[in-house]
């Protein structure tokens, strides 16, 4: 078994530095870094995280933001949490962060090739899924009907809502966007983002569901296209995220009942962990 | 749009799906087909609720109005949905207001006469009812969803 003093798990366990080429705000509490490798390059799947580090102050697993065929820089969206996000929060154009990674399991986006897609955001939840998002752009005829369904707290919440916006405007694909709460200046659907699935006809036994967001909006929309709209468990996938540590499946930190996130996840079919949800303290 | 029409406008709509042709000719002989332009209050908060509607094509913004912040859309409602349930108990007022967001086609029933049409027809009063019940249960589920953390922290 190895151990954090093997010295392939130092290895892997360094981070390597990545300059910041640019900070975009996108939300109040959000923003995106653009990152450049150090040897120009740097290869990823849809679906998977890096572990980011503020030089000092402790690492932190993002999903990777951009598409995975822009491999000269990538971006991390992140939200300012804790002390590590807002210390990332302060970086600036020219400074650096330390990158360990890729990690995790990807989106099935080859073994789906043929079906329906049909993306499910939750908020910030948007950010892991929108590799996927430019996949199924870069290779659409790979796909047959590509549907995004984006749900979030308010209007004022709404992320990359230029580019779903612009989503919404292409013929190859369908969007439907909706918010918890907004007052009448707001032309959208308001509701859950549950609530969409209905108004997109699809076949349940020719799609595939990826789902991100929190754990209760995963839950709740994995059991709403199940019962709901007949579609099978392992149709569905979900991204989960747990307080990961090494990434690399050696601490533990980030155990999920049998499961690790950080090698076994953290993009898994639902019926891998739909019975770890509801049990408190796993 | 005539009765036959409005049946088989009925007989689409997911709410009255499966009804008997019967049923559906009873239910469009008290409807008549309404057009909302975007922007346009269909009802108001606190009013007599004395119709009962099905949304047939556009949306609909359902909205409270709250105290020092104006109206606040509570939920929309689109295609294929019943708008409101006021019209049913007592005393028949309008809980929320409803607003057209988009041009929109709706069915509009008597509120009277519906529910006299449910008390002499009790088969299609108990149908009626156990899909509203369904109505009120998938709602309340939302709104509860609404109520919590659904888009908290992650990621």
């Amino acid at each position: 078994m190895e151990t954090l003093t093997d010295p392939a798990v130092i290895d892997q366990m360094t981070p390597i530095p990545f300059r910041v080429r640019s900070v975009r705000e996108e939300l109040s509490h959000t923003f995106t870094l653009e990152l450049e490798p150090p040897d120009g390059a740097f290869e990823f799947l849809p679906g998977q995280f890096t572990m980011v580090y503020a030089f000092g102050i402790g690492e932190v697993p993002i999903s990777i933001s951009s598409s995975a065929s822009q491999t000269g820089t990538i971006l991390q969206t992140i939200r300012r949490t804790g002390a590590v996000t807002h210390a990332l929060g302060r970086l600036k154009s020219g400074d650096y962060v330390g990158i360990r990674g890729p990690y995790g399991t990807p989106w099935p986006m080859d073994d789906i090739e043929g079906r329906d897609l049909l993306i499910i955001g939750g908020g910030i939840g948007l950010a892991p899924l929108r590799p996927a998002v430019y996949h199924a752009l870069e290779n659409r005829d790979d796909y047959e009907r590509v549907v995004i369904l984006y749900g979030t707290r308010t209007p004022d919440d709404i992320l990359f809502e230029k580019e779903q916006r612009s989503w919404g405007d292409r013929t190859d694909l369908s969007t439907l966007m909706t918010v918890d709460a907004a007052d009448r200046g707001w032309n959208g659907a308001v509701g859950v983002v549950t609530r969409l699935i209905g108004r997109v006809g699809f076949d349940p036994a020719n799609t595939t569901a990826m789902v991100c967001g929190p754990e209760i909006m995963m839950t709740v929309t994995a059991e709403r296209l199940i019962e709901g709209h007949s579609m099978a468990p392992e149709n569905i996938y979900v991204t989960m995220e747990r307080n990961m540590k090494c990434a690399i499946g050696v601490c533990g930190h980030c155990q999920f009942g049998s499961k690790f996130i950080c090698t076994d996840g953290a993009v898994f079919p639902f019926p891998e962990v739909a019975g770890l949800f509801d049990i408190k303290g796993v | 749009m005539t009765e036959d029409s409005l049946a088989k406008a009925l007989g689409d709509h997911d709410f009255f799906r499966g009804l008997q042709a019967e049923q559906l000719d009873d239910l469009a002989a008290i409807a008549t087909k309404v057009e909302m332009a975007r922007g346009d209050l269909i009802f108001a908060e606190g009013g007599h609720a004395d119709s009962a509607y099905a949304i047939v094509d556009g949306s609909v913004a359902l909205e409270l109005k709250v105290s020092h912040r104006g109206n606040h859309i509570m939920q929309t409602l689109h295609s294929g949905e019943m708008l409101g349930w006021g019209w049913l108990f007592p005393p028949h007022r309008w809980s929320f207001s409803a607003l057209a967001l988009d041009p929109t086609t709706l069915i509009r029933f008597d509120a009277e006469q519906l529910r006299l049409l449910q008390d002499e027809d009790c088969a299609l009063g108990y149908v009626m009812m156990k899909r509203f019940a369904q109505v009120m249960t998938n709602r309340l589920a939302a709104t509860r969803l609404q109520l919590v953390d659904f888009y908290g922290n992650t990621h």
